[in-house]
Protein backbone atom coordinates (compact mmCIF):
# COMPACT_ATOMS: atom_id res chain seq x y z
CA UNK A 1 0.00 0.00 0.00
CA UNK A 2 1.69 3.24 -1.12
CA UNK A 3 1.65 6.19 1.20
CA UNK A 4 -1.25 8.64 0.80
CA UNK A 5 1.03 11.34 -0.60
CA UNK A 6 1.91 9.00 -3.47
CA UNK A 7 -1.58 7.86 -4.40
CA UNK A 8 -2.96 9.77 -7.36
CA UNK A 9 -6.55 9.34 -8.59
CA UNK A 10 -7.08 8.45 -12.24
CA UNK A 11 -9.40 10.53 -14.43
CA UNK A 12 -12.64 8.80 -13.52
CA UNK A 13 -12.04 8.68 -9.80
CA UNK A 14 -10.97 12.32 -9.89
CA UNK A 15 -14.26 13.22 -11.54
CA UNK A 16 -16.25 11.17 -9.03
CA UNK A 17 -14.31 12.59 -6.08
CA UNK A 18 -14.94 16.08 -7.41
CA UNK A 19 -18.67 15.44 -7.71
CA UNK A 20 -18.94 13.86 -4.28
CA UNK A 21 -19.17 17.05 -2.13
CA UNK A 22 -21.83 18.51 -4.47
CA UNK A 23 -23.90 15.33 -4.26
CA UNK A 24 -23.48 15.18 -0.49
CA UNK A 25 -24.74 18.74 -0.01
CA UNK A 26 -27.63 18.06 -2.36
CA UNK A 27 -28.57 14.87 -0.47
CA UNK A 28 -28.44 16.62 2.88
CA UNK A 29 -30.64 19.39 1.52
CA UNK A 30 -33.17 16.97 0.03
CA UNK A 31 -33.39 14.96 3.26
CA UNK A 32 -33.87 18.04 5.40
CA UNK A 33 -36.39 19.48 2.95
CA UNK A 34 -38.40 16.25 2.82
CA UNK A 35 -38.49 16.10 6.61
CA UNK A 36 -39.74 19.66 6.99
CA UNK A 37 -42.29 19.25 4.18
CA UNK A 38 -43.59 16.09 5.85
CA UNK A 39 -44.24 18.07 9.01
CA UNK A 40 -45.65 21.12 7.16
CA UNK A 41 -46.48 20.95 3.41
CA UNK A 42 -46.45 24.79 3.26
CA UNK A 43 -42.92 25.13 4.68
CA UNK A 44 -41.11 28.02 2.97
CA UNK A 45 -37.62 27.57 4.41
CA UNK A 46 -36.43 24.45 2.58
CA UNK A 47 -38.68 24.06 -0.49
CA UNK A 48 -38.54 20.87 -2.53
CA UNK A 49 -37.59 20.61 -6.18
CA UNK A 50 -41.19 20.86 -7.33
CA UNK A 51 -41.41 24.28 -5.67
CA UNK A 52 -38.10 25.33 -7.30
CA UNK A 53 -39.38 24.22 -10.71
CA UNK A 54 -42.60 26.18 -10.27
CA UNK A 55 -40.73 29.30 -9.10
CA UNK A 56 -38.21 29.14 -11.95
CA UNK A 57 -41.07 28.70 -14.47
CA UNK A 58 -42.90 31.64 -12.95
CA UNK A 59 -39.84 33.91 -13.01
CA UNK A 60 -38.41 32.85 -16.37
CA UNK A 61 -41.42 32.05 -18.58
CA UNK A 62 -44.51 33.88 -17.31
CA UNK A 63 -44.80 37.66 -17.76
CA UNK A 64 -44.90 39.55 -14.49
CA UNK A 65 -48.43 40.67 -13.56
CA UNK A 66 -47.21 44.15 -12.75
CA UNK A 67 -44.74 44.96 -15.55
CA UNK A 68 -45.41 42.26 -18.13
CA UNK A 69 -41.69 41.41 -18.17
CA UNK A 70 -40.09 38.01 -17.83
CA UNK A 71 -38.46 38.86 -14.51
CA UNK A 72 -35.49 36.46 -14.50
CA UNK A 73 -34.32 37.67 -17.92
CA UNK A 74 -35.01 41.34 -17.18
CA UNK A 75 -33.06 41.03 -13.91
CA UNK A 76 -30.23 39.18 -15.63
CA UNK A 77 -29.91 41.75 -18.40
CA UNK A 78 -29.96 44.65 -15.94
CA UNK A 79 -27.31 43.08 -13.73
CA UNK A 80 -25.05 41.95 -16.56
CA UNK A 81 -25.20 45.41 -18.15
CA UNK A 82 -24.09 47.02 -14.88
CA UNK A 83 -21.39 44.39 -14.43
CA UNK A 84 -20.12 44.85 -17.99
CA UNK A 85 -19.93 48.63 -17.61
CA UNK A 86 -18.18 48.28 -14.26
CA UNK A 87 -15.67 45.72 -15.51
CA UNK A 88 -15.08 47.56 -18.78
CA UNK A 89 -14.43 50.93 -17.17
CA UNK A 90 -12.25 49.32 -14.49
CA UNK A 91 -10.24 47.46 -17.13
CA UNK A 92 -9.69 50.66 -19.13
CA UNK A 93 -8.60 52.60 -16.04
CA UNK A 94 -6.47 49.69 -14.87
CA UNK A 95 -4.74 49.34 -18.21
CA UNK A 96 -3.98 53.03 -18.70
CA UNK A 97 -2.97 53.94 -15.14
CA UNK A 98 -1.27 50.59 -14.50
CA UNK A 99 0.91 50.85 -17.61
CA UNK A 100 1.74 54.52 -17.09
CA UNK A 101 2.66 53.83 -13.45
CA UNK A 102 4.61 50.72 -14.35
CA UNK A 103 6.63 52.20 -17.20
CA UNK A 104 7.14 55.89 -16.37
CA UNK A 105 9.00 56.43 -13.07
CA UNK A 106 7.85 60.07 -12.79
CA UNK A 107 4.19 59.05 -13.08
CA UNK A 108 4.72 56.22 -10.60
CA UNK A 109 6.24 58.59 -8.05
CA UNK A 110 3.23 60.85 -8.38
CA UNK A 111 0.37 58.40 -8.68
CA UNK A 112 1.35 55.14 -7.03
CA UNK A 113 0.91 56.25 -3.39
CA UNK A 114 -2.40 57.88 -4.30
CA UNK A 115 -3.72 54.68 -5.90
CA UNK A 116 -2.50 52.65 -2.93
CA UNK A 117 -4.36 55.00 -0.57
CA UNK A 118 -7.47 54.94 -2.75
CA UNK A 119 -7.53 51.16 -2.79
CA UNK A 120 -7.67 51.10 1.01
CA UNK A 121 -11.00 52.97 1.18
CA UNK A 122 -13.72 50.40 1.89
CA UNK A 123 -15.93 50.85 -1.21
CA UNK A 124 -19.16 50.13 0.70
CA UNK A 125 -18.38 53.09 2.97
CA UNK A 126 -18.55 55.49 0.02
CA UNK A 127 -21.79 54.01 -1.37
CA UNK A 128 -23.91 56.66 0.39
CA UNK A 129 -21.71 59.33 -1.20
CA UNK A 130 -22.26 57.76 -4.61
CA UNK A 131 -26.01 57.73 -4.11
CA UNK A 132 -25.93 61.37 -3.06
CA UNK A 133 -23.68 62.45 -5.94
CA UNK A 134 -24.92 60.24 -8.76
CA UNK A 135 -28.48 59.63 -7.61
CA UNK A 136 -30.12 56.23 -7.36
CA UNK A 137 -29.78 55.36 -11.07
CA UNK A 138 -27.37 53.17 -12.99
CA UNK A 139 -24.34 55.44 -12.59
CA UNK A 140 -23.99 54.95 -8.83
CA UNK A 141 -24.08 51.15 -9.16
CA UNK A 142 -21.48 51.11 -11.92
CA UNK A 143 -19.41 53.62 -9.96
CA UNK A 144 -19.41 51.35 -6.90
CA UNK A 145 -18.05 48.45 -8.96
CA UNK A 146 -15.38 50.69 -10.48
CA UNK A 147 -14.35 52.12 -7.12
CA UNK A 148 -14.23 48.61 -5.71
CA UNK A 149 -12.13 46.87 -8.32
CA UNK A 150 -10.31 49.48 -10.45
CA UNK A 151 -7.62 50.26 -7.81
CA UNK A 152 -6.92 46.55 -7.44
CA UNK A 153 -6.52 46.13 -11.20
CA UNK A 154 -4.34 49.26 -11.42
CA UNK A 155 -2.02 47.97 -8.73
CA UNK A 156 -1.90 44.50 -10.23
CA UNK A 157 -1.06 45.73 -13.72
CA UNK A 158 1.50 48.15 -12.37
CA UNK A 159 3.19 45.23 -10.62
CA UNK A 160 2.99 43.10 -13.77
CA UNK A 161 4.47 45.94 -15.87
CA UNK A 162 7.32 46.27 -13.38
CA UNK A 163 7.88 42.52 -13.63
CA UNK A 164 8.63 42.72 -17.33
CA UNK A 165 12.36 42.03 -17.65
CA UNK A 166 14.29 45.30 -17.83
CA UNK A 167 16.27 43.67 -20.65
CA UNK A 168 13.20 43.88 -22.89
CA UNK A 169 12.68 47.57 -22.12
CA UNK A 170 16.34 48.34 -22.84
CA UNK A 171 16.33 46.18 -25.96
CA UNK A 172 13.33 48.01 -27.40
CA UNK A 173 15.14 51.33 -26.88
CA UNK A 174 18.19 50.07 -28.72
CA UNK A 175 15.85 49.17 -31.58
CA UNK A 176 14.70 52.77 -31.79
CA UNK A 177 11.60 52.83 -29.58
CA UNK A 178 10.51 56.04 -27.88
CA UNK A 179 8.42 55.96 -24.69
CA UNK A 180 5.15 55.92 -26.62
CA UNK A 181 6.05 53.18 -29.12
CA UNK A 182 7.67 51.21 -26.30
CA UNK A 183 4.34 51.19 -24.48
CA UNK A 184 2.34 50.56 -27.65
CA UNK A 185 4.35 47.69 -29.12
CA UNK A 186 6.15 46.09 -26.17
CA UNK A 187 4.38 46.75 -22.86
CA UNK A 188 0.70 46.92 -23.82
CA UNK A 189 0.53 43.66 -25.80
CA UNK A 190 2.34 41.82 -23.03
CA UNK A 191 -0.03 43.18 -20.38
CA UNK A 192 -3.31 42.37 -22.17
CA UNK A 193 -3.38 38.69 -21.10
CA UNK A 194 -2.40 39.78 -17.62
CA UNK A 195 -5.33 42.21 -17.66
CA UNK A 196 -7.64 39.28 -18.38
CA UNK A 197 -6.12 37.46 -15.40
CA UNK A 198 -6.67 40.51 -13.21
CA UNK A 199 -10.29 40.78 -14.40
CA UNK A 200 -10.93 37.13 -13.57
CA UNK A 201 -9.61 37.68 -10.06
CA UNK A 202 -11.74 40.82 -9.68
CA UNK A 203 -14.96 39.13 -10.75
CA UNK A 204 -15.88 38.04 -7.22
CA UNK A 205 -15.51 41.57 -5.93
CA UNK A 206 -17.44 43.00 -8.85
CA UNK A 207 -20.43 40.71 -8.15
CA UNK A 208 -20.27 41.56 -4.47
CA UNK A 209 -20.44 45.31 -5.13
CA UNK A 210 -23.10 44.87 -7.79
CA UNK A 211 -25.44 42.92 -5.56
CA UNK A 212 -24.83 45.22 -2.61
CA UNK A 213 -25.70 48.28 -4.70
CA UNK A 214 -28.78 46.57 -6.15
CA UNK A 215 -29.94 45.45 -2.74
CA UNK A 216 -29.95 49.01 -1.48
CA UNK A 217 -31.46 50.94 -4.36
CA UNK A 218 -32.74 49.45 -7.61
CA UNK A 219 -35.93 48.53 -9.39
CA UNK A 220 -34.60 45.48 -11.20
CA UNK A 221 -31.54 43.23 -11.10
CA UNK A 222 -30.58 39.89 -9.65
CA UNK A 223 -29.50 41.36 -6.32
CA UNK A 224 -32.61 43.54 -6.13
CA UNK A 225 -34.88 40.50 -6.68
CA UNK A 226 -33.22 38.41 -4.01
CA UNK A 227 -33.53 41.14 -1.43
CA UNK A 228 -37.10 41.93 -2.51
CA UNK A 229 -38.47 38.41 -2.17
CA UNK A 230 -36.58 37.93 1.10
CA UNK A 231 -39.50 39.79 2.69
CA UNK A 232 -41.76 36.85 1.82
CA UNK A 233 -39.23 34.19 2.84
CA UNK A 234 -39.37 33.09 -0.80
CA UNK A 235 -36.52 30.59 -0.66
CA UNK A 236 -37.97 28.94 -3.78
CA UNK A 237 -36.89 32.08 -5.71
CA UNK A 238 -33.76 33.02 -3.76
CA UNK A 239 -31.96 29.70 -4.06
CA UNK A 240 -32.39 29.36 -7.87
CA UNK A 241 -31.28 33.00 -8.24
CA UNK A 242 -28.15 32.30 -6.21
CA UNK A 243 -27.45 29.21 -8.33
CA UNK A 244 -28.03 31.29 -11.50
CA UNK A 245 -25.64 34.03 -10.34
CA UNK A 246 -23.02 31.39 -9.56
CA UNK A 247 -23.48 29.89 -13.01
CA UNK A 248 -23.14 33.32 -14.66
CA UNK A 249 -19.98 34.05 -12.68
CA UNK A 250 -18.55 30.70 -13.71
CA UNK A 251 -19.45 31.29 -17.36
CA UNK A 252 -17.80 34.74 -17.41
CA UNK A 253 -14.66 33.36 -15.78
CA UNK A 254 -14.55 30.51 -18.29
CA UNK A 255 -15.09 32.87 -21.22
CA UNK A 256 -12.25 35.16 -20.08
CA UNK A 257 -9.94 32.16 -19.71
CA UNK A 258 -10.87 30.92 -23.17
CA UNK A 259 -10.32 34.39 -24.63
CA UNK A 260 -6.89 34.57 -23.01
CA UNK A 261 -5.88 31.19 -24.44
CA UNK A 262 -7.20 31.96 -27.92
CA UNK A 263 -6.07 35.56 -28.26
CA UNK A 264 -2.66 35.19 -26.59
CA UNK A 265 -1.30 31.74 -27.42
CA UNK A 266 2.22 32.92 -26.61
CA UNK A 267 1.23 33.74 -23.02
CA UNK A 268 0.54 30.21 -21.83
CA UNK A 269 3.75 29.01 -23.49
CA UNK A 270 6.12 31.67 -22.15
CA UNK A 271 7.37 32.18 -18.62
CA UNK A 272 4.71 34.81 -17.95
CA UNK A 273 1.94 32.25 -18.26
CA UNK A 274 3.54 29.87 -15.82
CA UNK A 275 1.75 31.39 -12.88
CA UNK B 1 33.61 55.40 -38.27
CA UNK B 2 32.29 53.98 -35.01
CA UNK B 3 35.45 54.40 -33.03
CA UNK B 4 34.90 54.06 -29.28
CA UNK B 5 37.09 56.12 -26.97
CA UNK B 6 37.29 56.08 -23.17
CA UNK B 7 39.21 58.86 -21.44
CA UNK B 8 39.92 58.26 -17.77
CA UNK B 9 36.48 56.78 -17.10
CA UNK B 10 35.47 55.98 -13.51
CA UNK B 11 32.33 54.45 -12.13
CA UNK B 12 31.67 54.78 -8.40
CA UNK B 13 28.68 54.11 -6.18
CA UNK B 14 29.12 56.41 -3.19
CA UNK B 15 32.35 55.30 -1.50
CA UNK B 16 32.62 52.16 -3.58
CA UNK B 17 34.87 52.35 -6.64
CA UNK B 18 33.80 49.77 -9.23
CA UNK B 19 35.83 50.86 -12.24
CA UNK B 20 38.74 53.27 -12.33
CA UNK B 21 41.15 54.82 -14.81
CA UNK B 22 39.72 53.26 -17.94
CA UNK B 23 41.58 54.49 -21.02
CA UNK B 24 40.86 52.81 -24.30
CA UNK B 25 40.58 53.43 -28.00
CA UNK B 26 38.71 50.82 -30.03
CA UNK B 27 38.82 51.20 -33.79
CA UNK B 28 35.82 50.63 -36.01
CA UNK B 29 35.19 46.98 -36.85
CA UNK B 30 37.18 45.53 -33.96
CA UNK B 31 35.83 42.52 -32.08
CA UNK B 32 36.65 43.16 -28.45
CA UNK B 33 36.15 40.33 -25.98
CA UNK B 34 36.10 41.10 -22.27
CA UNK B 35 37.02 38.64 -19.55
CA UNK B 36 37.58 38.92 -15.84
CA UNK B 37 36.56 37.54 -12.47
CA UNK B 38 32.96 37.89 -11.28
CA UNK B 39 32.25 41.27 -9.73
CA UNK B 40 35.13 43.05 -11.45
CA UNK B 41 32.98 45.49 -13.35
CA UNK B 42 32.67 43.83 -16.78
CA UNK B 43 28.92 44.19 -16.76
CA UNK B 44 29.12 47.74 -15.39
CA UNK B 45 31.48 48.56 -18.27
CA UNK B 46 29.03 47.15 -20.81
CA UNK B 47 26.10 48.96 -19.18
CA UNK B 48 28.00 52.23 -19.55
CA UNK B 49 28.61 51.51 -23.24
CA UNK B 50 24.90 50.70 -23.52
CA UNK B 51 23.78 53.89 -21.79
CA UNK B 52 22.04 52.10 -18.93
CA UNK B 53 24.62 53.70 -16.64
CA UNK B 54 26.70 56.83 -16.98
CA UNK B 55 30.38 57.26 -16.06
CA UNK B 56 30.93 58.99 -12.72
CA UNK B 57 33.99 60.68 -14.20
CA UNK B 58 35.69 60.81 -17.55
CA UNK B 59 34.55 60.75 -21.15
CA UNK B 60 32.90 58.01 -23.18
CA UNK B 61 32.98 58.89 -26.87
CA UNK B 62 31.55 57.31 -30.00
CA UNK B 63 33.24 58.80 -33.08
CA UNK B 64 34.33 61.76 -31.01
CA UNK B 65 30.95 62.70 -29.55
CA UNK B 66 29.83 61.72 -26.04
CA UNK B 67 27.49 58.74 -25.91
CA UNK B 68 23.85 59.48 -25.08
CA UNK B 69 23.06 58.64 -21.46
CA UNK B 70 20.23 56.30 -22.45
CA UNK B 71 20.03 53.26 -24.72
CA UNK B 72 19.59 54.18 -28.37
CA UNK B 73 19.60 52.78 -31.89
CA UNK B 74 23.32 53.38 -32.49
CA UNK B 75 24.08 50.55 -30.03
CA UNK B 76 22.62 47.04 -30.34
CA UNK B 77 22.52 44.61 -27.42
CA UNK B 78 22.13 40.87 -26.96
CA UNK B 79 21.64 39.77 -23.36
CA UNK B 80 22.12 36.28 -22.00
CA UNK B 81 18.35 36.01 -21.38
CA UNK B 82 15.18 37.97 -22.15
CA UNK B 83 16.60 39.28 -25.41
CA UNK B 84 13.56 38.63 -27.60
CA UNK B 85 9.91 39.64 -27.24
CA UNK B 86 7.81 36.65 -26.15
CA UNK B 87 4.54 38.05 -27.54
CA UNK B 88 5.76 38.23 -31.14
CA UNK B 89 6.57 35.50 -33.62
CA UNK B 90 10.10 35.14 -34.89
CA UNK B 91 9.46 37.23 -38.02
CA UNK B 92 7.49 39.85 -36.08
CA UNK B 93 10.37 40.17 -33.61
CA UNK B 94 12.66 41.26 -36.44
CA UNK B 95 9.91 43.27 -38.11
CA UNK B 96 9.32 45.12 -34.83
CA UNK B 97 12.93 46.30 -34.86
CA UNK B 98 12.37 47.85 -38.31
CA UNK B 99 8.99 49.29 -37.34
CA UNK B 100 10.29 50.89 -34.14
CA UNK B 101 13.14 52.47 -36.07
CA UNK B 102 11.02 53.75 -38.95
CA UNK B 103 7.62 54.59 -37.41
CA UNK B 104 8.10 56.86 -34.38
CA UNK B 105 4.38 57.72 -34.21
CA UNK B 106 2.64 54.35 -34.16
CA UNK B 107 5.49 51.86 -34.09
CA UNK B 108 3.83 50.19 -37.07
CA UNK B 109 4.43 50.23 -40.80
CA UNK B 110 1.70 49.91 -43.41
CA UNK B 111 1.40 49.14 -47.10
CA UNK B 112 4.52 49.25 -49.21
CA UNK B 113 6.81 50.22 -46.33
CA UNK B 114 5.56 47.20 -44.38
CA UNK B 115 6.09 44.84 -47.29
CA UNK B 116 9.63 46.10 -47.76
CA UNK B 117 10.33 45.68 -44.05
CA UNK B 118 8.92 42.14 -44.11
CA UNK B 119 11.23 41.20 -46.95
CA UNK B 120 14.19 42.68 -45.15
CA UNK B 121 13.25 40.79 -41.95
CA UNK B 122 12.90 37.53 -43.88
CA UNK B 123 16.34 38.02 -45.46
CA UNK B 124 17.83 38.66 -42.03
CA UNK B 125 16.21 35.52 -40.63
CA UNK B 126 17.58 33.46 -43.51
CA UNK B 127 21.03 34.88 -42.80
CA UNK B 128 20.95 33.58 -39.21
CA UNK B 129 19.39 30.26 -40.18
CA UNK B 130 15.91 30.87 -38.77
CA UNK B 131 14.01 31.12 -42.05
CA UNK B 132 12.11 27.91 -41.36
CA UNK B 133 10.94 29.10 -37.93
CA UNK B 134 9.49 32.46 -38.97
CA UNK B 135 5.97 31.87 -37.65
CA UNK B 136 6.94 30.33 -34.30
CA UNK B 137 6.84 32.10 -30.97
CA UNK B 138 10.16 32.39 -29.09
CA UNK B 139 8.93 30.02 -26.37
CA UNK B 140 8.93 27.26 -29.01
CA UNK B 141 12.60 27.90 -29.90
CA UNK B 142 15.70 26.36 -28.35
CA UNK B 143 18.11 28.56 -26.40
CA UNK B 144 20.49 28.77 -29.34
CA UNK B 145 17.69 29.69 -31.77
CA UNK B 146 16.49 32.41 -29.39
CA UNK B 147 19.97 33.93 -29.38
CA UNK B 148 20.12 33.71 -33.19
CA UNK B 149 16.88 35.66 -33.24
CA UNK B 150 18.24 38.18 -30.73
CA UNK B 151 21.31 38.72 -32.92
CA UNK B 152 19.19 39.12 -36.07
CA UNK B 153 16.94 41.61 -34.29
CA UNK B 154 19.89 43.63 -32.97
CA UNK B 155 21.65 43.83 -36.32
CA UNK B 156 18.75 44.47 -38.68
CA UNK B 157 18.92 48.23 -38.04
CA UNK B 158 22.69 48.23 -38.60
CA UNK B 159 23.85 49.70 -35.26
CA UNK B 160 27.34 51.14 -35.07
CA UNK B 161 28.28 49.12 -31.99
CA UNK B 162 27.02 45.66 -31.00
CA UNK B 163 27.18 44.76 -27.30
CA UNK B 164 27.00 41.11 -26.26
CA UNK B 165 26.52 40.30 -22.56
CA UNK B 166 27.53 36.64 -22.19
CA UNK B 167 25.29 35.78 -25.12
CA UNK B 168 26.26 32.11 -25.23
CA UNK B 169 26.74 31.55 -21.48
CA UNK B 170 23.61 29.44 -21.13
CA UNK B 171 24.13 27.28 -24.22
CA UNK B 172 25.48 23.75 -24.68
CA UNK B 173 29.09 23.49 -25.93
CA UNK B 174 28.03 22.08 -29.32
CA UNK B 175 25.52 24.86 -29.92
CA UNK B 176 28.15 27.38 -28.83
CA UNK B 177 30.46 26.38 -31.66
CA UNK B 178 27.65 27.02 -34.17
CA UNK B 179 26.94 30.38 -32.56
CA UNK B 180 30.64 31.32 -32.78
CA UNK B 181 30.56 30.64 -36.50
CA UNK B 182 27.39 32.71 -36.83
CA UNK B 183 28.62 35.72 -34.87
CA UNK B 184 31.93 35.73 -36.73
CA UNK B 185 30.05 35.65 -40.02
CA UNK B 186 27.62 38.47 -39.21
CA UNK B 187 30.44 40.56 -37.72
CA UNK B 188 32.50 40.19 -40.91
CA UNK B 189 29.49 40.90 -43.11
CA UNK B 190 28.34 44.01 -41.25
CA UNK B 191 31.65 45.48 -40.12
CA UNK B 192 30.05 46.44 -36.79
CA UNK B 193 32.25 47.10 -33.76
CA UNK B 194 31.63 44.35 -31.21
CA UNK B 195 32.09 44.28 -27.44
CA UNK B 196 31.45 40.85 -25.95
CA UNK B 197 31.60 39.78 -22.32
CA UNK B 198 32.35 36.14 -21.75
CA UNK B 199 33.35 33.81 -18.93
CA UNK B 200 34.94 31.43 -21.36
CA UNK B 201 38.63 32.21 -22.00
CA UNK B 202 39.04 30.03 -25.10
CA UNK B 203 35.90 31.69 -26.50
CA UNK B 204 37.38 35.13 -25.84
CA UNK B 205 40.62 34.24 -27.60
CA UNK B 206 38.94 32.40 -30.47
CA UNK B 207 36.49 35.17 -31.38
CA UNK B 208 38.15 38.44 -30.48
CA UNK B 209 40.55 40.61 -32.43
CA UNK B 210 41.43 42.03 -29.05
CA UNK B 211 40.99 40.70 -25.51
CA UNK B 212 40.50 42.99 -22.53
CA UNK B 213 41.05 41.57 -19.05
CA UNK B 214 39.39 43.36 -16.14
CA UNK B 215 40.91 42.95 -12.69
CA UNK B 216 41.62 44.85 -9.49
CA UNK B 217 45.31 45.73 -9.53
CA UNK B 218 45.19 47.33 -6.08
CA UNK B 219 43.45 45.93 -3.02
CA UNK B 220 43.32 47.57 0.40
CA UNK B 221 42.36 44.83 2.91
CA UNK B 222 41.10 47.49 5.34
CA UNK B 223 38.87 49.12 2.73
CA UNK B 224 38.04 46.68 -0.08
CA UNK B 225 35.76 49.24 -1.72
CA UNK B 226 38.50 51.89 -2.00
CA UNK B 227 39.98 50.66 -5.29
CA UNK B 228 38.13 49.48 -8.36
CA UNK B 229 38.89 47.24 -11.29
CA UNK B 230 40.50 48.41 -14.47
CA UNK B 231 41.85 46.97 -17.71
CA UNK B 232 44.92 44.99 -16.63
CA UNK B 233 45.67 43.29 -19.95
CA UNK B 234 44.91 44.55 -23.43
CA UNK B 235 45.91 41.78 -25.82
CA UNK B 236 45.75 42.42 -29.57
CA UNK B 237 45.17 39.23 -31.56
CA UNK B 238 44.50 40.32 -35.09
CA UNK B 239 47.07 39.33 -37.66
CA UNK B 240 48.99 37.04 -35.37
CA UNK B 241 47.13 33.90 -36.23
CA UNK B 242 45.82 31.64 -33.49
CA UNK B 243 47.11 32.77 -30.11
CA UNK B 244 47.43 30.45 -27.14
CA UNK B 245 45.71 31.62 -23.99
CA UNK B 246 48.45 32.93 -21.65
CA UNK B 247 48.97 30.48 -18.79
CA UNK B 248 48.85 33.25 -16.20
CA UNK B 249 45.36 34.24 -17.29
CA UNK B 250 44.15 30.66 -17.20
CA UNK B 251 45.45 30.33 -13.66
CA UNK B 252 43.80 33.57 -12.56
CA UNK B 253 40.44 33.02 -14.17
CA UNK B 254 39.87 29.29 -14.15
CA UNK B 255 37.95 29.11 -10.85
CA UNK B 256 35.61 31.72 -12.25
CA UNK B 257 35.17 29.99 -15.56
CA UNK B 258 34.01 26.88 -13.74
CA UNK B 259 31.70 28.66 -11.30
CA UNK B 260 28.06 29.16 -12.30
CA UNK B 261 27.81 32.24 -14.47
CA UNK B 262 26.35 35.07 -12.41
CA UNK B 263 27.87 38.34 -13.42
Amino acid sequence: MPRLVNRHPDRISRLLLGLLPFLLVLAVYLLASAERLAANPNDKLLPGFAAFGAAIWRMAALPSERSGELLLWADTMASLARLAWGLGISAAIGLVVGIVNGVIPLARAGLSPFVAGLSLIPPMAVLPILFIVFGLGEVSKVALIVIGIAPVIVRDLQARALELPVELIVKAQTLGANTWTLILRVVLPQLLPRLLDALRLSLGGAWLFLIAAEAIAASEGLGYRIFLVRRYLAMDVILPYVAWITLLAFAIDWALRLLSRRAFPWFAASAGGGR
Amino acid sequence: MSRVTLRNVWRTYGEQVVLERLNLVVEAGEFVTIVGASGCGKTTFLRMLLGQETPSRGLLLLDGTPLAAEPGPERGIVFQRYSVFPHLTVQDNVLLALELARAPLLGRLFGRARRAAREQAAAMLDAVGLGAFATRYPAALSGGQQQRLAIAQSLVNAPRVLLLDEPFGALDPGIRADMHALIRQVWKASGVTVFMITHDLPEAFALGTRVLVFDKPRVDPQAPQAYGATITYDIPLRGRGPVAVPAELVRKLTPVAEAPAHA
